[in-house]
C-alpha cells in the first residue's frame, strides 16, 4: 500500500510539472505583458517618472528574459533577481495590475474555493448515491424518469443560466441570499457559528449549481453499473437466504457497483472545478474564479499562472486521493500496481 | 473397414427438397431481405425505431440545413436596430378580427417612455391593423458566406409597424432574427470543434495503440496531463491570447480551434484502447503478412471496424463544443460584436435586472437547450443502433 502511495505521488509530481510548465508557456501566449503594456502606455503620456519603478519591476521578475528562464525562475529552480526566489520556495510572485503580492491577492480565496469544491463533490456524492440506486432497484418507474429528466435538464442548460435562475426564485420565493459567500457584516471577522450559518446558507445555490450535471451524470452511470450486478445469481441466493430487500441491495451489489462510482472522481473533478469558475464569476463569490479572470484579461501572467496551477493541482490531489480510495475498497488494483 | 460400418447406426435416408431445382437461379432468392441488407440499413432501421433519437436526428438535419439561409427566415438583419421599439415584450400576432379569419397581421405599437421607472412601456393600438407581408424584400443577407446576397425574406414587418416575435433587446434588435443568425455560428463551431479534435484524437489515438512503446507512453502522459487540468479555465487562458485586433472570422476559427484542440484526449483514448484490441485480431496479421503498410492496415481494416463507435461518440461530443462557446462569449472571450451567437446573446440577457425585466432576452437559451439535447439523444441512438449485438 505504501509503494502504491509513492509510485501514485511521484507520478503526480511528474504530471504537475509537465503542467506547470504548459500553464507558463499558455499564459504566455499573448503578445507583451503586463509591464511592457504599461511601459508602453506610460511612454505614451509622458509619466517618464513612473518608467523607472516600472523598469525595475520588469527586472525584478526577470521578464526581459528568455521564456524559458522565466519559467525557471518562476518555478523557482533558477535563482531570480534581487531576492525573488520562486514558487518552489513559497513566494508566489507578484500582481501588477493590482500592486499586491499574489499572495496577498488570494488569500481567503484559495480556502472559499476549496471549501465551495468540496461542498460541490459532498453534494454529488449525497444525491447521486441514493438517486442512482432507486433509479437502477426501481427502474422504468416515475422515479427513474425523473432522473434521467432531471439529468438531461442539467445536461443540456448553460449552468451559469441555471445559476441566475436558481438565484433569482432562492431570491424570491426562499429568501436565499444574494452574491458573495457571507453576509457583509462576517466579513474579516474570526470565525463563529453565525458566520458558518451564513457561510452555508450562501452555499446552497453554488452547490446546486454546480452540481447538477455531474450528479447527473454520476447517477446514471451508478445506475448502469447497479443493472448490471443486480441480475447476477448472487443476488438471487441472497434473496434465497432471505436477506432483506435493503440488505441485499447494500450489502453486495451496491459495493460491486461502488467502484467504477469512486474512480469516476477523476472526471468529475475537473468538471467541477471548471463550473465552480463560471459560477463564481457569474454569482460574484469571493474564490479564484473572478480573479482569473480579471488576471487573464489584463495579462497579468503571474497572478493567472498561479491560480491555474493552483487549480490543477486541486484536480491533481483529487485524482490522488480517489485513486487511494479505490485502492482500499478493491484490492485488485493494488496488487495490479506492484507488478509494475 | 467393415467391422466399424457394421457398427455404425444405421443410415437415416438424406432429406431431398422435392422443388424442382434449377441451377440457373438467383442463390440469393429466398433470402431474408430485412435481415441480410447492408449494414448501414440494418442501422438505419435500428435507429429509426429508436423514435425520440430519430426525431432528434431529422430535427438536427432540418436545422443544419436551414443554417444558410436563416437570412430568409430571419425578418429583420442580425444587427438591424428598431430605435422605435427598444426593450419591446414579444409581440402578439392577430389572425382573426371581428369573427372572421383575416390572416395574421399585427397592431400599431407605440412606445412611451416612462420616466418614473426609466422603463419603456408599450400600447398597442387596435384600430391601426397592419397585415404581416410575405415574400417581400428587407435588409440584405448573405448566403454561404457572401457568395449569394439577397434580400427576400419569408416574411418581414409591415410598412409602420414591426414584428418582434420575441421582442427586442436594448438597442433595438431583433431577438428572434438574431437568434436563427446565431445559430448559424453556434451550431457550425460544433461541427468544426469535433472535426479538429477527431482530426487530433484519430491520429494520436492511432499512432499511440498501433505502435505502441514509447510513442505510447508519449501521448498517454499528455493526454493524462490534460485531462487532469479543468477545462474552463484553460479555455479561457487560451481565449484571452486571442488578440483582440483580430477578425471576427479569425476569432470565430480560433475559438473552434480551441474547443477542439481540448477535446481530443478522450477520442484518442478510446481510439487507442480499441487499436490495442484490435491489432492482436488475426485479419490484421493476415493483411500484414499479405505485405500491407501500416496505413492500410489502419484505413481499411482497422477504422471501419470501430468508425460507428465514433460517429456516436462525435453526436455526444458536439454539445460539450456548444456549450462551449457559449460560455466563453458569455464570459466576453469568445465571439463578439458584430458576430452574433448564442453565446454572445446570453451575454447580453444574463443580469439579474434582464431577468426581472426583460425576460424575454433568455429565449436565447431555448434552442441551445433543444439543440443539445437533440445530440444527446441522437448520439445515445446512434450507439445502440450501430451495436450489432444489441437486443433492439
Amino acid at each position: 500500500m505504501l509503494r502504491f502511495l509513492i509510485f501514485r505521488t511521484l507520478a503526480m509530481m511528474g504530471s504537475l510539472l509537465l503542467i506547470s510548465a504548459l500553464i507558463f508557456f499558455i499564459i504566455n501566449l499573448p503578445e507583451g505583458d503586463f509591464i511592457s503594456n504599461q511601459i508602453a502606455e506610460l511612454k505614451a503620456t509622458g509619466q517618464e517618472n513612473l518608467i523607472a519603478e516600472a523598469l525595475f519591476k520588469q527586472q525584478l521578475y526577470s521578464l526581459d528574459r528568455p521564456l524559458w528562464e522565466q519559467y525557471l525562475i518562476w518555478l523557482g529552480v533558477a535563482p531570480g533577481e534581487g531576492g525573488y526566489t520562486g514558487l518552489l520556495q513559497g513566494e508566489l510572485g507578484w500582481s501588477f495590475e493590482l500592486n499586491k503580492s499574489v499572495a496577498e491577492v488570494i488569500g481567503d480565496g484559495l480556502w472559499l474555493t476549496l471549501v465551495v469544491n468540496l461542498a460541490a463533490v459532498l453534494f454529488v456524492y449525497a444525491v447521486a448515491l441514493p438517486l442512482g440506486v432507486i433509479s437502477a432497484v426501481k427502474a422504468n418507474s416515475w422515479v427513474d424518469y425523473l432522473a434521467a429528466f432531471v439529468g438531461y435538464i442539467g445536461l443540456a442548460t448553460p449552468n451559469f443560466l441555471l445559476a441566475l435562475i436558481l438565484l433569482y426564485y432562492g431570491k424570491q420565493h426562499l429568501d436565499l441570499p444574494i452574491g458573495g459567500l457571507m453576509a457583509a457584516e462576517f466579513e474579516g471577522q474570526p470565525m463563529s457559528w453565525d458566520k458558518m450559518g451564513s457561510i452555508l446558507t450562501h452555499l446552497i445555490v453554488p452547490t446546486i449549481v454546480i452540481g447538477t450535471a455531474g450528479t447527473a451524470a454520476m447517477s446514471q452511470r451508478l445506475r448502469a453499473n447497479m443493472l448490471d450486478e443486480l441480475n447476477k445469481p448472487y443476488v438471487t441466493t441472497a434473496k434465497a437466504k432471505g436477506a432483506s430487500p435493503i440488505r441485499r441491495i447494500v450489502r453486495y451489489p451496491l459495493r460491486m457497483a461502488l467502484n467504477p462510482f469512486v474512480a469516476d472522481i477523476g472526471n468529475l473533478l475537473p468538471q467541477l472545478v471548471s463550473g465552480s469558475v463560471l459560477i463564481s464569476v457569474v454569482m460574484s463569490l469571493p474564490t479564484i474564479g473572478p480573479i482569473l479572470l480579471d488576471a487573464l484579461k489584463s495579462q497579468d501572467h503571474l497572478l493567472s499562472g498561479f491560480i491555474l496551477l493552483f487549480i490543477a493541482f486541486l484536480t491533481l490531489i483529487g485524482m490522488l486521493l480517489s485513486d487511494l480510495l479505490l485502492a482500499l475498497l478493491d484490492p485488485r488494483i493494488r496488487t495490479g500496481a506492484r507488478k509494475r | 473397414m467393415t467391422g466399424i460400418e457394421a457398427g455404425a447406426p444405421p443410415k437415416r435416408p438424406r432429406f431431398v427438397d422435392s422443388a424442382p431445382y434449377h441451377p440457373d437461379d438467383d442463390p440469393t432468392d429466398g433470402a431474408r431481405p430485412e435481415l441480410d441488407a447492408p449494414a448501414w440499413r440494418l442501422a438505419l432501421r435500428r435507429l429509426m425505431r429508436h423514435r425520440l433519437a430519430a426525431a432528434s436526428g431529422v430535427f438536427l438535419l432540418t436545422l443544419y440545413l436551414m443554417l444558410p439561409f436563416m437570412g430568409f427566415f430571419a425578418p429583420y438583419g442580425p444587427n438591424e436596430k428598431d430605435i422605435e421599439h427598444l426593450q419591446m415584450p414579444p409581440q402578439s400576432i392577430y389572425w382573426f378580427d371581428e369573427g372572421g379569419f383575416v390572416g395574421p397581421y399585427v397592431v400599431k405599437t407605440d412606445a412611451k417612455a416612462d420616466l418614473a421607472t426609466m422603463r419603456w412601456t408599450y400600447h398597442e393600438d387596435h384600430s391601426v391593423k397592419l397585415p404581416i407581408k410575405f415574400f417581400c424584400e428587407g435588409a440584405e443577407y448573405r448566403i454561404l458566406g457572401g457568395l449569394f446576397t439577397s434580400k427576400l425574406h419569408l416574411f418581414c414587418a409591415p410598412e409602420g409597424g414591426s414584428v418582434h416575435l420575441l421582442g427586442t433587446d436594448k438597442v433595438g434588435k431583433d431577438v428572434f432574427s438574431r437568434i436563427l443568425y446565431g445559430a448559424q455560428l453556434s451550431m457550425i463551431v460544433g461541427l468544426l470543434g469535433i472535426f479538429i479534435s477527431f482530426a487530433i484524437g484519430v491520429t494520436l489515438g492511432g499512432l499511440a495503440g498501433y505502435f505502441g512503446g514509447l510513442l505510447d507512453a508519449a501521448v498517454m502522459r499528455l493526454i493524462e496531463v490534460l485531462r487532469s487540468l479543468p477545462e474552463l479555465p484553460l479555455y479561457l487562458a487560451l481565449a484571452a491570447a486571442v488578440p483582440p485586433n483580430w477578425s471576427s472570422l479569425s476569432v470565430f476559427l480560433m475559438i473552434t480551434v480551441i474547443l477542439g484542440v481540448l477535446d481530443w484526449p478522450g477520442v484518442a483514448r478510446a481510439v487507442r484502447s480499441k487499436f490495442l484490441a484490435l491489432r492482436e485480431e488475426d485479419f490484421v496479421s493476415a493483411a500484414e503478412l499479405m505485405g500491407a503498410s501500416p496505413g492500410r492496415v489502419v484505413r481499411r481494416h482497422l477504422l471501419p471496424n470501430f468508425a460507428s463507435h465514433l460517429v456516436a461518440s462525435a453526436a455526444l461530443s458536439i454539445p460539450a463544443m456548444i456549450l462551449g462557446e457559449t460560455a466563453l462569449s458569455f464570459l466576453g472571450l469568445g465571439l463578439r460584436y458584430p458576430d452574433v451567437s448564442w453565446g454572445v446573446m446570453l451575454n447580453d440577457a444574463l443580469s439579474l435586472s434582464a431577468i426581472t425585466l426583460q425576460p424575454w432576452l433568455l429565449t436565447a437559451v431555448a434552442p441551445v437547450v433543444l439543440v443539445v439535447l437533440a445530440f444527446n439523444f441522437l448520439g445515445d441512438g446512434l450507439r445502440d443502433a450501430l451495436d450489432p449485438y444489441s437486443e433492439r
